[in-house]
Protein backbone atom coordinates (compact mmCIF):
# COMPACT_ATOMS: atom_id res chain seq x y z
CA UNK A 1 0.00 0.00 0.00
CA UNK A 2 1.27 2.81 -0.76
CA UNK A 3 1.36 6.46 1.18
CA UNK A 4 -0.63 8.82 0.13
CA UNK A 5 -0.12 12.59 0.26
CA UNK A 6 -3.06 14.90 2.39
CA UNK A 7 -4.44 16.21 -1.65
CA UNK A 8 -4.97 12.36 -2.53
CA UNK A 9 -8.45 12.75 -2.67
CA UNK A 10 -7.85 16.49 -4.45
CA UNK A 11 -5.90 14.58 -7.58
CA UNK A 12 -8.35 12.00 -8.10
CA UNK A 13 -11.24 14.12 -7.84
CA UNK A 14 -9.19 16.65 -10.23
CA UNK A 15 -8.62 13.39 -13.16
CA UNK A 16 -5.37 13.09 -12.35
CA UNK A 17 -2.95 10.12 -13.56
CA UNK A 18 -1.41 8.79 -10.28
CA UNK A 19 1.71 6.82 -10.64
CA UNK A 20 4.18 5.20 -7.87
CA UNK A 21 6.92 7.65 -7.12
CA UNK A 22 9.52 6.67 -4.30
CA UNK A 23 6.17 4.75 -2.79
CA UNK A 24 3.79 7.42 -2.57
CA UNK A 25 0.79 7.49 -5.30
CA UNK A 26 1.54 10.79 -6.73
CA UNK A 27 0.01 12.97 -9.68
CA UNK A 28 1.91 12.14 -12.87
CA UNK A 29 -0.52 15.11 -14.83
CA UNK A 30 -4.23 16.49 -14.99
CA UNK A 31 -4.09 15.71 -18.88
CA UNK A 32 -1.56 16.68 -20.41
CA UNK A 33 2.17 17.48 -18.87
CA UNK A 34 3.33 19.85 -21.60
CA UNK A 35 0.24 22.30 -21.02
CA UNK A 36 0.93 21.97 -17.35
CA UNK A 37 4.82 22.60 -18.49
CA UNK A 38 3.91 25.88 -20.58
CA UNK A 39 1.52 27.11 -17.51
CA UNK A 40 4.11 27.31 -15.11
CA UNK A 41 6.34 29.13 -18.01
CA UNK A 42 3.67 31.22 -18.61
CA UNK A 43 1.36 32.01 -15.90
CA UNK A 44 1.09 29.94 -12.34
CA UNK A 45 1.09 26.29 -11.69
CA UNK A 46 0.79 24.32 -9.01
CA UNK A 47 2.78 21.45 -7.17
CA UNK A 48 1.94 18.81 -4.51
CA UNK A 49 5.35 18.11 -3.36
CA UNK A 50 4.28 16.71 0.21
CA UNK A 51 5.71 13.63 0.00
CA UNK A 52 9.26 15.73 0.68
CA UNK A 53 10.71 14.96 3.86
CA UNK A 54 10.33 18.19 6.55
CA UNK A 55 12.82 18.11 9.45
CA UNK A 56 13.23 20.58 12.00
CA UNK A 57 16.20 21.29 13.76
CA UNK A 58 16.52 22.81 16.89
CA UNK A 59 18.90 23.00 20.34
CA UNK A 60 21.92 25.22 20.85
CA UNK A 61 24.06 23.40 18.55
CA UNK A 62 22.02 22.98 15.81
CA UNK A 63 24.73 25.70 14.28
CA UNK A 64 27.53 23.54 14.92
CA UNK A 65 25.77 20.58 13.38
CA UNK A 66 24.75 21.38 10.52
CA UNK A 67 28.55 23.36 9.45
CA UNK A 68 29.67 19.63 9.66
CA UNK A 69 27.17 18.53 8.22
CA UNK A 70 26.30 20.05 4.96
CA UNK A 71 29.34 21.35 2.13
CA UNK A 72 27.62 24.46 2.11
CA UNK A 73 28.15 26.64 4.71
CA UNK A 74 25.01 27.69 6.98
CA UNK A 75 26.75 30.48 8.87
CA UNK A 76 26.15 32.34 5.11
CA UNK A 77 22.68 32.68 6.46
CA UNK A 78 22.74 36.03 8.63
CA UNK A 79 18.95 37.03 8.14
CA UNK A 80 16.35 34.79 10.04
CA UNK A 81 14.37 33.38 7.16
CA UNK A 82 16.98 33.09 4.43
CA UNK A 83 17.71 29.35 2.73
CA UNK A 84 20.42 27.65 1.52
CA UNK A 85 21.05 25.06 -1.04
CA UNK A 86 23.52 22.28 -0.15
CA UNK A 87 24.40 18.77 -0.04
CA UNK A 88 25.20 16.23 2.69
CA UNK A 89 28.25 14.04 1.67
CA UNK A 90 29.74 10.96 2.47
CA UNK A 91 33.43 10.72 4.12
CA UNK A 92 33.90 10.29 0.48
CA UNK A 93 32.24 13.37 -0.86
CA UNK A 94 29.77 10.98 -2.53
CA UNK A 95 26.36 12.66 -2.47
CA UNK A 96 23.97 11.48 0.18
CA UNK A 97 21.21 14.19 -0.69
CA UNK A 98 20.88 17.53 -1.80
CA UNK A 99 18.58 19.91 0.46
CA UNK A 100 17.32 23.63 1.19
CA UNK A 101 18.15 24.73 4.66
CA UNK A 102 16.46 27.69 6.30
CA UNK A 103 17.72 29.42 8.82
CA UNK A 104 14.52 30.41 11.02
CA UNK A 105 16.56 31.30 14.72
CA UNK A 106 19.90 31.17 16.21
CA UNK A 107 18.90 27.73 17.62
CA UNK A 108 16.03 26.96 14.88
CA UNK A 109 17.12 25.63 11.35
CA UNK A 110 14.30 23.48 8.99
CA UNK A 111 15.60 21.36 6.62
CA UNK A 112 13.56 19.86 3.02
CA UNK A 113 15.23 16.64 2.01
CA UNK A 114 14.13 14.78 -0.86
CA UNK A 115 10.88 11.98 -0.28
CA UNK A 116 12.89 8.92 -1.96
CA UNK A 117 16.01 9.27 0.30
CA UNK A 118 14.01 9.61 3.54
CA UNK A 119 14.83 6.59 5.50
CA UNK A 120 18.91 6.91 5.27
CA UNK A 121 18.79 10.68 5.28
CA UNK A 122 16.91 10.27 8.84
CA UNK A 123 19.37 7.82 9.80
CA UNK A 124 22.40 9.92 8.87
CA UNK A 125 21.10 13.03 10.33
CA UNK A 126 20.62 11.50 13.71
CA UNK A 127 24.18 9.46 13.39
CA UNK A 128 25.79 12.64 13.65
CA UNK A 129 23.89 15.01 15.75
CA UNK A 130 25.49 12.36 18.63
CA UNK A 131 28.09 15.02 19.17
CA UNK A 132 25.82 17.58 19.51
CA UNK A 133 23.22 19.55 21.08
CA UNK A 134 20.58 19.20 18.67
CA UNK A 135 16.92 18.15 18.61
CA UNK A 136 15.77 16.38 15.75
CA UNK A 137 12.10 16.46 14.72
CA UNK A 138 10.86 14.94 11.49
CA UNK A 139 7.44 17.34 10.16
CA UNK A 140 4.74 14.59 8.78
CA UNK A 141 1.85 16.96 10.25
CA UNK A 142 2.50 19.32 7.48
CA UNK A 143 1.84 19.41 3.45
CA UNK A 144 3.83 21.33 1.16
CA UNK A 145 2.37 23.21 -2.02
CA UNK A 146 4.82 24.69 -4.51
CA UNK A 147 3.24 27.37 -6.62
CA UNK A 148 5.46 28.23 -9.29
CA UNK A 149 5.29 30.64 -12.26
CA UNK A 150 5.60 34.51 -13.42
CA UNK A 151 1.77 35.65 -11.97
CA UNK A 152 2.35 32.78 -8.73
CA UNK A 153 3.31 35.40 -6.46
CA UNK A 154 0.41 37.63 -7.25
CA UNK A 155 -2.39 34.84 -7.32
CA UNK A 156 -0.79 33.05 -4.08
CA UNK A 157 -1.38 37.25 -2.41
CA UNK A 158 -4.80 36.81 -4.08
CA UNK A 159 -5.89 33.85 -2.21
CA UNK A 160 -4.38 34.91 0.89
CA UNK A 161 -5.79 38.32 0.79
CA UNK A 162 -5.06 40.92 3.56
CA UNK A 163 -2.54 38.16 5.29
CA UNK A 164 0.03 38.78 2.37
CA UNK A 165 0.69 41.94 2.70
CA UNK A 166 4.38 40.92 4.13
CA UNK A 167 4.92 38.76 1.13
CA UNK A 168 5.54 41.69 -1.57
CA UNK A 169 8.83 42.35 0.18
CA UNK A 170 9.88 38.80 0.41
CA UNK A 171 13.11 38.42 -0.88
CA UNK A 172 14.37 35.44 -3.69
CA UNK A 173 15.15 32.42 -1.00
CA UNK A 174 13.86 34.01 2.24
CA UNK A 175 11.10 32.24 4.08
CA UNK A 176 8.13 34.28 5.90
CA UNK A 177 5.52 32.63 8.40
CA UNK A 178 2.25 33.65 7.53
CA UNK A 179 -0.13 32.44 10.34
CA UNK A 180 -0.02 28.97 10.18
CA UNK A 181 1.89 28.78 6.81
CA UNK A 182 5.93 29.08 6.09
CA UNK A 183 5.76 30.70 2.66
CA UNK A 184 9.14 30.21 0.85
CA UNK A 185 10.48 32.14 -2.30
CA UNK A 186 12.09 29.21 -3.51
CA UNK A 187 11.26 26.29 -6.47
CA UNK A 188 12.49 23.82 -9.02
CA UNK A 189 11.33 25.28 -11.99
CA UNK A 190 13.29 28.30 -12.98
CA UNK A 191 10.68 30.61 -12.06
CA UNK A 192 9.57 32.65 -9.54
CA UNK A 193 7.04 31.42 -6.89
CA UNK A 194 6.61 30.23 -3.74
CA UNK A 195 6.76 26.83 -1.65
CA UNK A 196 4.54 26.98 1.25
CA UNK A 197 4.58 24.45 3.71
CA UNK A 198 1.52 24.21 5.83
CA UNK A 199 -0.32 21.74 8.39
CA UNK A 200 -1.89 18.69 6.49
CA UNK A 201 -5.50 19.18 7.52
CA UNK A 202 -5.22 22.71 5.91
CA UNK A 203 -3.96 21.63 2.51
CA UNK A 204 -7.48 20.84 0.68
CA UNK A 205 -9.04 24.04 1.93
CA UNK A 206 -5.41 26.14 0.42
CA UNK A 207 -5.74 24.07 -2.70
CA UNK A 208 -9.08 25.07 -3.64
CA UNK A 209 -8.39 28.86 -2.72
CA UNK A 210 -5.56 28.28 -5.28
CA UNK A 211 -7.59 27.00 -7.59
CA UNK A 212 -10.09 29.78 -7.74
CA UNK A 213 -7.18 32.22 -7.60
CA UNK A 214 -6.38 30.84 -11.39
CA UNK A 215 -3.41 28.49 -10.32
CA UNK A 216 -3.50 25.20 -12.08
CA UNK A 217 -2.42 21.92 -10.80
CA UNK A 218 0.37 20.24 -12.73
CA UNK A 219 2.05 17.00 -11.63
CA UNK A 220 5.50 15.70 -11.47
CA UNK A 221 5.94 15.23 -15.18
CA UNK A 222 5.96 18.74 -15.53
CA UNK A 223 7.80 19.37 -12.74
CA UNK A 224 10.85 17.20 -14.40
CA UNK A 225 11.06 19.03 -17.28
CA UNK A 226 10.67 22.30 -15.71
CA UNK A 227 13.60 21.31 -13.45
CA UNK A 228 15.54 20.33 -16.57
CA UNK A 229 15.53 23.46 -18.45
CA UNK A 230 16.20 25.15 -15.58
CA UNK A 231 19.54 23.65 -15.11
CA UNK A 232 18.71 22.19 -11.71
CA UNK A 233 19.68 18.68 -10.63
CA UNK A 234 17.75 15.63 -9.46
CA UNK A 235 19.01 12.92 -7.24
CA UNK A 236 19.46 10.00 -7.63
CA UNK A 237 19.96 10.90 -11.33
CA UNK A 238 22.18 13.13 -11.87
CA UNK A 239 24.17 12.95 -8.57
CA UNK A 240 24.67 10.50 -6.13
CA UNK A 241 26.66 8.49 -3.98
CA UNK A 242 28.98 7.30 -6.54
CA UNK A 243 29.33 11.58 -7.38
CA UNK A 244 30.98 14.21 -6.13
CA UNK A 245 29.53 17.68 -6.37
CA UNK A 246 32.61 18.57 -7.98
CA UNK A 247 30.94 16.36 -11.25
CA UNK A 248 27.75 17.49 -10.81
CA UNK A 249 27.48 20.68 -11.40
CA UNK A 250 27.22 21.44 -7.93
CA UNK A 251 30.82 23.15 -6.96
CA UNK A 252 29.09 26.22 -6.15
CA UNK A 253 27.64 24.88 -3.33
CA UNK A 254 30.10 23.64 -1.32
CA UNK A 255 31.70 26.66 0.84
CA UNK A 256 35.78 26.32 1.12
CA UNK A 257 35.98 29.07 3.09
CA UNK A 258 36.67 29.27 6.45
CA UNK A 259 39.48 26.40 5.47
CA UNK A 260 38.92 25.60 8.77
CA UNK A 261 35.53 24.49 8.51
CA UNK A 262 35.81 20.53 8.75
CA UNK A 263 32.70 19.24 7.22
CA UNK A 264 31.93 15.56 6.18
CA UNK A 265 33.42 14.74 2.65
CA UNK A 266 36.07 17.76 2.50
CA UNK A 267 39.39 15.82 2.79
CA UNK A 268 37.71 14.18 -0.39
CA UNK A 269 36.62 16.66 -1.86
CA UNK A 270 40.15 18.99 -2.02
CA UNK A 271 41.77 15.67 -3.04
CA UNK A 272 39.56 14.99 -6.08
CA UNK A 273 40.11 19.11 -6.52
CA UNK A 274 44.11 19.12 -6.13
CA UNK A 275 44.02 15.67 -8.01
CA UNK A 276 42.22 17.40 -10.94
CA UNK A 277 38.50 16.66 -11.60
CA UNK A 278 37.87 15.20 -14.64
CA UNK A 279 34.23 14.67 -15.58
CA UNK A 280 31.59 17.61 -15.27
CA UNK A 281 28.11 17.81 -16.03
CA UNK A 282 26.82 19.77 -19.16
CA UNK A 283 23.49 20.48 -20.76
CA UNK A 284 23.24 18.67 -24.51
CA UNK A 285 20.48 20.32 -26.89
CA UNK A 286 20.00 17.45 -29.58
CA UNK A 287 20.42 18.89 -33.33
CA UNK A 288 18.78 15.48 -35.19
CA UNK A 289 15.48 14.48 -34.31
CA UNK A 290 14.54 12.11 -31.97
CA UNK A 291 14.31 12.23 -27.56
CA UNK A 292 17.49 11.96 -25.60
CA UNK A 293 17.09 9.56 -22.60
CA UNK A 294 18.94 8.96 -19.08
CA UNK A 295 21.69 6.46 -19.67
CA UNK A 296 22.55 7.37 -23.19
CA UNK A 297 26.32 6.76 -24.41
CA UNK A 298 27.64 10.43 -25.30
CA UNK A 299 30.83 9.76 -28.04
CA UNK A 300 33.31 12.13 -29.22
CA UNK A 301 35.41 11.44 -32.03
CA UNK A 302 34.18 7.53 -31.96
CA UNK A 303 35.15 7.50 -28.86
CA UNK A 304 33.28 7.12 -25.59
CA UNK A 305 33.27 10.25 -23.32
CA UNK A 306 30.38 10.21 -21.03
CA UNK A 307 26.75 9.59 -20.58
CA UNK A 308 23.53 11.26 -20.25
CA UNK A 309 22.09 11.40 -16.87
CA UNK A 310 18.37 13.32 -17.32
CA UNK A 311 16.91 13.40 -20.96
CA UNK A 312 13.94 14.48 -22.18
CA UNK A 313 11.46 16.76 -24.27
CA UNK A 314 11.78 20.34 -23.88
CA UNK A 315 8.65 21.94 -24.26
CA UNK A 316 9.94 25.05 -24.29
CA UNK A 317 12.59 24.57 -26.81
CA UNK A 318 10.27 22.50 -28.77
CA UNK A 319 13.56 19.77 -28.93
CA UNK A 320 15.09 17.21 -26.89
CA UNK A 321 18.12 18.12 -23.92
CA UNK A 322 19.47 16.57 -21.52
CA UNK A 323 22.43 16.77 -19.07
CA UNK A 324 25.51 14.34 -19.39
CA UNK A 325 28.21 13.87 -17.33
CA UNK A 326 31.24 14.19 -19.78
CA UNK A 327 35.09 14.86 -20.06
CA UNK A 328 36.02 17.60 -19.21
CA UNK A 329 37.54 18.76 -22.05
CA UNK A 330 34.75 18.50 -24.13
CA UNK A 331 34.27 20.75 -26.76
CA UNK A 332 31.23 22.33 -28.31
CA UNK A 333 29.55 18.85 -30.45
CA UNK A 334 29.37 15.60 -29.92
CA UNK A 335 27.26 12.60 -30.75
CA UNK A 336 24.60 10.45 -28.22
CA UNK A 337 24.00 6.71 -28.96
CA UNK A 338 20.37 6.83 -29.69
CA UNK A 339 18.85 3.41 -30.32
CA UNK A 340 21.50 2.00 -32.70
CA UNK A 341 22.16 5.68 -34.29
CA UNK A 342 24.26 8.46 -33.32
CA UNK A 343 22.74 11.60 -33.15
CA UNK A 344 24.64 15.33 -33.45
CA UNK A 345 24.48 16.99 -29.99
CA UNK A 346 25.30 20.55 -28.92
CA UNK A 347 27.24 20.92 -25.81
CA UNK A 348 25.75 23.81 -23.86
CA UNK A 349 26.12 25.67 -20.51
CA UNK A 350 23.38 25.47 -18.01
CA UNK A 351 20.51 26.39 -17.70
CA UNK A 352 18.58 26.04 -20.99
CA UNK A 353 15.61 28.31 -19.26
CA UNK A 354 15.33 31.11 -16.76
CA UNK A 355 12.79 32.89 -15.92
CA UNK A 356 10.79 31.95 -19.07
CA UNK A 357 13.51 33.14 -21.57
CA UNK A 358 15.97 30.80 -23.13
CA UNK A 359 19.05 31.05 -22.24
CA UNK A 360 21.20 29.18 -24.99
CA UNK B 1 -12.00 4.19 -19.69
CA UNK B 2 -10.50 4.30 -22.88
CA UNK B 3 -12.17 3.87 -26.18
CA UNK B 4 -12.01 0.73 -27.92
CA UNK B 5 -13.62 0.79 -31.56
CA UNK B 6 -15.65 -2.20 -32.07
CA UNK B 7 -14.66 -2.31 -35.71
CA UNK B 8 -11.14 -2.33 -35.12
CA UNK B 9 -8.76 -5.39 -34.33
CA UNK B 10 -5.96 -4.96 -31.60
CA UNK B 11 -2.89 -6.46 -30.30
CA UNK B 12 -1.40 -7.28 -27.05
CA UNK B 13 1.21 -4.36 -27.59
CA UNK B 14 -1.51 -1.89 -28.02
CA UNK B 15 -1.45 -1.91 -31.65
CA UNK B 16 -5.01 -1.22 -33.75
CA UNK B 17 -5.48 -2.43 -37.12
CA UNK B 18 -8.29 -1.63 -39.77
CA UNK B 19 -8.71 -3.59 -42.28
CA UNK B 20 -9.39 -1.00 -45.68
CA UNK B 21 -11.60 -1.42 -49.01
CA UNK B 22 -8.35 -2.13 -50.87
CA UNK B 23 -7.25 -4.61 -48.20
CA UNK B 24 -4.10 -2.39 -47.03
CA UNK B 25 -4.40 -2.97 -43.20
CA UNK B 26 -4.05 0.81 -41.46
CA UNK B 27 -2.35 0.67 -37.90
CA UNK B 28 -1.78 2.91 -34.97
CA UNK B 29 -1.54 2.82 -31.36
CA UNK B 30 -4.49 2.46 -28.96
CA UNK B 31 -6.30 4.98 -27.00
CA UNK B 32 -5.04 3.37 -23.83
CA UNK B 33 -1.78 3.39 -24.68
CA UNK B 34 -1.68 6.96 -25.59
CA UNK B 35 -3.12 7.86 -22.40
CA UNK B 36 -0.08 5.85 -20.86
CA UNK B 37 2.84 7.02 -22.51
CA UNK B 38 1.46 10.67 -21.94
CA UNK B 39 2.39 13.30 -24.43
CA UNK B 40 4.12 12.40 -27.53
CA UNK B 41 6.33 14.65 -28.83
CA UNK B 42 8.22 12.10 -31.50
CA UNK B 43 7.86 9.25 -34.07
CA UNK B 44 9.62 7.40 -36.14
CA UNK B 45 8.26 5.83 -38.77
CA UNK B 46 9.06 2.90 -41.16
CA UNK B 47 10.02 3.63 -45.11
CA UNK B 48 7.21 2.51 -47.31
CA UNK B 49 8.45 -0.54 -49.35
CA UNK B 50 10.10 -1.83 -46.32
CA UNK B 51 9.14 -5.24 -45.77
CA UNK B 52 8.29 -6.08 -42.09
CA UNK B 53 7.33 -10.08 -40.39
CA UNK B 54 4.95 -9.77 -37.65
CA UNK B 55 6.43 -9.14 -34.21
CA UNK B 56 8.57 -6.40 -35.95
CA UNK B 57 9.37 -2.88 -34.25
CA UNK B 58 9.26 -1.19 -37.35
CA UNK B 59 8.26 2.17 -35.65
CA UNK B 60 9.16 3.99 -32.58
CA UNK B 61 6.55 6.86 -30.86
CA UNK B 62 8.09 8.60 -27.98
CA UNK B 63 6.74 10.71 -25.42
CA UNK B 64 7.56 13.07 -22.75
CA UNK B 65 8.24 10.71 -20.55
CA UNK B 66 9.19 7.21 -22.69
CA UNK B 67 9.72 5.42 -25.54
CA UNK B 68 7.87 2.99 -27.14
CA UNK B 69 8.40 0.20 -30.34
CA UNK B 70 5.79 -0.27 -32.67
CA UNK B 71 5.50 -3.68 -33.29
CA UNK B 72 3.99 -5.11 -37.01
CA UNK B 73 0.90 -6.55 -36.34
CA UNK B 74 1.14 -9.12 -39.66
CA UNK B 75 3.71 -9.87 -42.16
CA UNK B 76 3.72 -8.16 -44.88
CA UNK B 77 5.04 -4.70 -46.80
CA UNK B 78 4.56 -0.88 -45.69
CA UNK B 79 2.67 0.80 -48.03
CA UNK B 80 1.79 4.29 -46.46
CA UNK B 81 3.57 6.35 -43.90
CA UNK B 82 1.32 9.01 -41.90
CA UNK B 83 4.15 12.05 -42.78
CA UNK B 84 2.10 14.08 -40.89
CA UNK B 85 3.26 13.02 -37.66
CA UNK B 86 7.33 14.35 -38.37
CA UNK B 87 5.59 17.84 -37.11
CA UNK B 88 2.67 16.73 -35.16
CA UNK B 89 3.66 13.74 -32.95
CA UNK B 90 0.68 15.02 -30.70
CA UNK B 91 -2.01 13.44 -33.30
CA UNK B 92 -1.03 10.65 -31.55
CA UNK B 93 -2.94 11.81 -28.54
CA UNK B 94 -5.65 13.76 -29.90
CA UNK B 95 -7.12 11.05 -32.52
CA UNK B 96 -5.20 7.63 -32.17
CA UNK B 97 -8.09 6.09 -34.54
CA UNK B 98 -8.06 8.93 -37.31
CA UNK B 99 -5.46 11.30 -37.92
CA UNK B 100 -2.77 9.56 -35.63
CA UNK B 101 -2.75 6.53 -37.85
CA UNK B 102 1.09 5.75 -37.75
CA UNK B 103 1.39 3.24 -41.01
CA UNK B 104 -0.12 0.95 -43.37
CA UNK B 105 0.76 -2.76 -44.52
CA UNK B 106 0.09 -4.53 -47.54
CA UNK B 107 -0.07 -8.27 -46.35
CA UNK B 108 1.89 -11.03 -47.34
CA UNK B 109 -1.35 -13.28 -46.91
CA UNK B 110 -4.80 -11.27 -46.39
CA UNK B 111 -6.16 -14.06 -44.32
CA UNK B 112 -3.54 -13.22 -41.53
CA UNK B 113 -6.48 -10.33 -40.39
CA UNK B 114 -8.87 -12.80 -39.23
CA UNK B 115 -6.34 -14.12 -36.37
CA UNK B 116 -5.74 -10.98 -34.97
CA UNK B 117 -7.67 -10.11 -31.72
CA UNK B 118 -11.01 -8.63 -31.40
CA UNK B 119 -12.42 -5.35 -29.33
CA UNK B 120 -13.46 -7.54 -26.70
CA UNK B 121 -10.86 -9.54 -26.36
CA UNK B 122 -8.74 -6.41 -26.37
CA UNK B 123 -10.47 -5.00 -23.82
CA UNK B 124 -9.78 -7.79 -21.49
CA UNK B 125 -6.49 -7.00 -21.55
CA UNK B 126 -6.49 -3.87 -20.47
CA UNK B 127 -9.12 -4.29 -17.58
CA UNK B 128 -6.95 -5.29 -15.62
CA UNK B 129 -4.36 -1.82 -16.11
CA UNK B 130 -7.68 0.02 -15.80
CA UNK B 131 -9.19 -1.46 -12.69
Amino acid sequence: MNKHTPLYDMHVSLGARMVDFGGWDMPINYGSQIEEHHQVRNDAGMFDVSHMTIVDLSGDGVRDYLRHLLANDVARLRDKGKALYSCMLTEQGGVIDDLIVYYLDDAFYRMVVNAATRDKDLAWLEKQAADFDVEIAVRDDLAMIAVQGPRARDKVHQALGTEAAPLAELGVFFMHQVGDMAIARTGYTGEDGYEIILPAGQASTFWSQLLEAGVKPCGLGARDTLRLEAGMNLYGTDMDESTTPLESGLAWTIAWEPVDRDFIGRAALMAQRDAGVKQKLVGLVLEDKGVLRNHQKVIVDGTPAGEITSGSFSPTLGKSIAFARVSVDIGSQCRVEVRNKLLNARVVKLPFVRNGKICI
Amino acid sequence: MSNIPQELRFTKSHEWIRREEDDTLTIGITDHAQALLGDLVFVDIPEVGEECAVGDDVAVVESVKAASDVYAPITGEIAAVNEKLADTPELLNQDPYGDGWIFKIKPADENDYDGLMDADAYQEIIAEDES
